[in-house]
């Protein structure tokens, strides 16, 4: 189980806006969760180097040469709010 | 024999010789579409005039003796997280409800150069979160075999549509599972490719490390097929492995002489239905009769599999998710005080709870003073469940289980408990942290008359020889049969 403190804090590094009776449900489901994977507790792993990834790719790098990119229309065409020019976000400075 | 209860290669054969055209096939399996589907609900949208379009012109070149691709006037659908330019990708969230993407996924080139006719988005969980389908914001899929049970997931409407007529060819993404447990829920084939094998890029991303784009299909063949036009090396997906497509399909009839099929004493274990065992059980007798080694293996680690998997899965998710914030596509929440607000409630808004769950889960794992602990404990077990495979194909050609320990469950019977819901991915889990391909093929039906699979497992990279030893008992054991006989 976690606390309801534990679910606010997951919640806003998820940048997520949960209600009390969301925050009772997750708190319940995410604590099942944690508690069955628990199971990892009894691996031992102490001379087990971690794999983040199967394929044994090494950083892959192109030419740093200028190639066709989307055009601005193309890039701009899904956002929610925009000028023609740019992504338009709330004021995030106040005026001095 | 009608049109859409046709395989590929029957389809391939008469449109080559031309008794009959694209454009014929293309409106047999829209009709089925127009038909059935309202039922079904496998496709979140279907592009019939565009469709029909693509045909027409694979028709005139066919005429006119110019060169075509290898899928020539083969329908397909796509599941909705693989973008399709000018044509919405939804992943069935109401976030992406609208959007519509600027370029296409490698995938749907490669599909395009190989004139498949693109027929329709097909239904899934939402981000390829579940496995039932029934976690979609935007539409509900049933197993055509039982309007009562799920279809499977997270590609549910790709396998849907493939089992119920809809189209001959299907593309999924496997994450954990999601086109190999559909595929056993829908009594269709099911390919898992190697990670690294199909480039992801278009694939809207879920948990990078795992996701991997593959075929549905009627049969063995089919999914070959598809396999050989969207393998290969793109520049774009910088895991994407630098090796030429597939050339699968020429040798998939070649049965394997020599073969060792190993049968992993963790598969067989208490919560297995005893239907599904059995099946499994007969496959491997089939096995024998054609020859075959039968060795008994041990898999150590696969009942880590699921923790390591939801703690991996979770965490690149809550990262790959950043980047919803209502500023440069998807939706944007109308009130809000501020930017902070604003990311915060269009997220709210705009994912459904297995997301949100997911998400919460993976910035958990991955906080300070839990790290270790958790995601990079996930890490190191992953790296001994793949050591576990790697002993293994040391001695097996391929290793045979269930791919599900159930066939499909009852719509509603596993939303309730998420927890539920995860454990039932136990058997096709592994292949995904261990980056190995998976098929699933028909071995059966139950009492109740629902479909059972056949999961094979290879060696990275051994696609030839999985599809080779899943054509074995194709052979033997027959064709996936249809959910219902077209005409009706």
């Amino acid at each position: 189980m976690l606390t309801t403190q534990d679910v606010l804090k997951v919640a806003e590094l998820g940048r997520l806006k949960l209600d009390d009776e969301e925050v009772a449900k997750f708190a319940g489901q995410l604590g099942g969760i944690l508690d069955y994977v628990a199971v990892l507790d009894e691996v031992d792993v102490s001379n087990v180097a971690p794999m983040a990834h199967v394929a044994d790719v090494a950083n892959v790098f192109r030419e740093d040469v200028v190639v066709a990119s989307l055009p601005r229309a193309a890039s701009l065409s899904n956002a929610p709010k925009t000028d023609g020019k740019f992504f338009l976000v709330p004021q995030i400075l106040e005026h001095a | 024999m009608s049109l859409v209860t046709s395989t590929t290669s029957e389809l391939l054969g008469q449109l080559a010789s031309r008794s009959v055209s694209a454009v014929e096939v293309t409106q047999s399996y829209l009709d089925a579409i127009q038909r059935r589907d309202g039922q079904v609900g496998a496709l979140l949208s279907v592009t019939a005039d565009s469709a029909l379009a693509q045909a027409a012109e694979v028709d005139r070149r066919r005429a006119a003796g110019e060169a075509v691709g290898a899928l020539a006037g083969l329908p397909i659908v796509l599941k909705d997280n693989i973008c399709t330019q000018g044509i919405k990708t939804t992943c069935a969230s109401k976030m992406l409800k609208d959007f519509v993407p600027p370029y296409d996924a490698h995938v749907a080139t490669r599909l395009k150069q190989a004139d498949a006719i693109l027929l329709g988005k097909a239904n899934l969980d939402e981000f390829a979160m579940g496995s039932s389908s029934e976690n979609s914001a935007l539409g509900k899929t049933v197993n055509p075999w039982s309007f009562e049970h799920a279809a499977g997931g997270s590609s549910g409407g790709s396998a849907a549509a493939v089992s119920a007529g809809f189209a001959p060819l299907a593309l999924g993404s496997d994450t954990g599972g999601s086109i190999r447990q559909p595929a056993s829920f829908c009594g269709v084939v099911g390919l898992k490719p190697t990670y690294g094998r199909v480039s992801r890029f278009g694939l809207v991303a879920y948990a990078s490390s795992l996701d991997q784009i593959g075929p549905f299909a009627r049969d063995v063949s089919g999914a070959a097929l598809l396999l050989d036009a969207i393998s290969g090396h793109d520049r774009r997906d910088s895991t994407s492995v630098d090796a030429p497509p597939t050339l699968t399909a020429a040798t998939v009839e070649q049965p394997l002489s020599g073969l060792r099929v190993g049968i992993a004493r963790e598969h067989f274990v208490a919560g297995l239905d005893p239907e599904v065992e059995a099946a499994v059980r007969r496959a491997v007798e089939v096995y024998k009769s054609l020859g075959a080694t039968i060795v008994d293996i041990s898999l150590p680690h696969s009942k880590y599999a699921i923790a390591v998997y939801y703690l991996i899965a979770c965490s690149e998710a809550s990262s790959n998710l950043a980047r919803y914030d209502g500023v440069h596509y998807g939706h944007r929440a109308t009130e809000f005080s501020n930017l902070v607000e604003m990311y915060k409630a269009s997220r709210s808004e705009g994912f459904g709870d297995e997301v949100k769950r997911r998400i919460m889960l993976g910035a958990y794992a991955l906080s300070a003073g839990y790290y270790d602990a958790y995601y990079l404990k996930a890490l190191k077990v992953r790296r001994l469940i793949r050591q576990d495979f790697d002993a293994a194909f040391q001695n097996v050609d391929v290793i045979a289980s269930p791919v599900n320990p159930t066939p499909a469950f009852k719509l509603g019977e596993m939303t309730a408990d998420p927890l539920k819901m995860y454990l039932a991915d136990i058997y096709t889990i592994s292949a995904n942290l261990a980056g190995l391909p998976g098929i699933s093929i028909p071995a059966g039906m139950s009492a109740s008359g629902l479909p059972i699979g056949l999961q094979l497992l290879a060696a990275p990279f051994e696609e030839e020889k999985l599809l080779r030893a899943a054509r074995m008992f194709e052979r033997e054991h027959g064709p996936a049969p249809m959910s219902w006989k077209s005409g009706v």
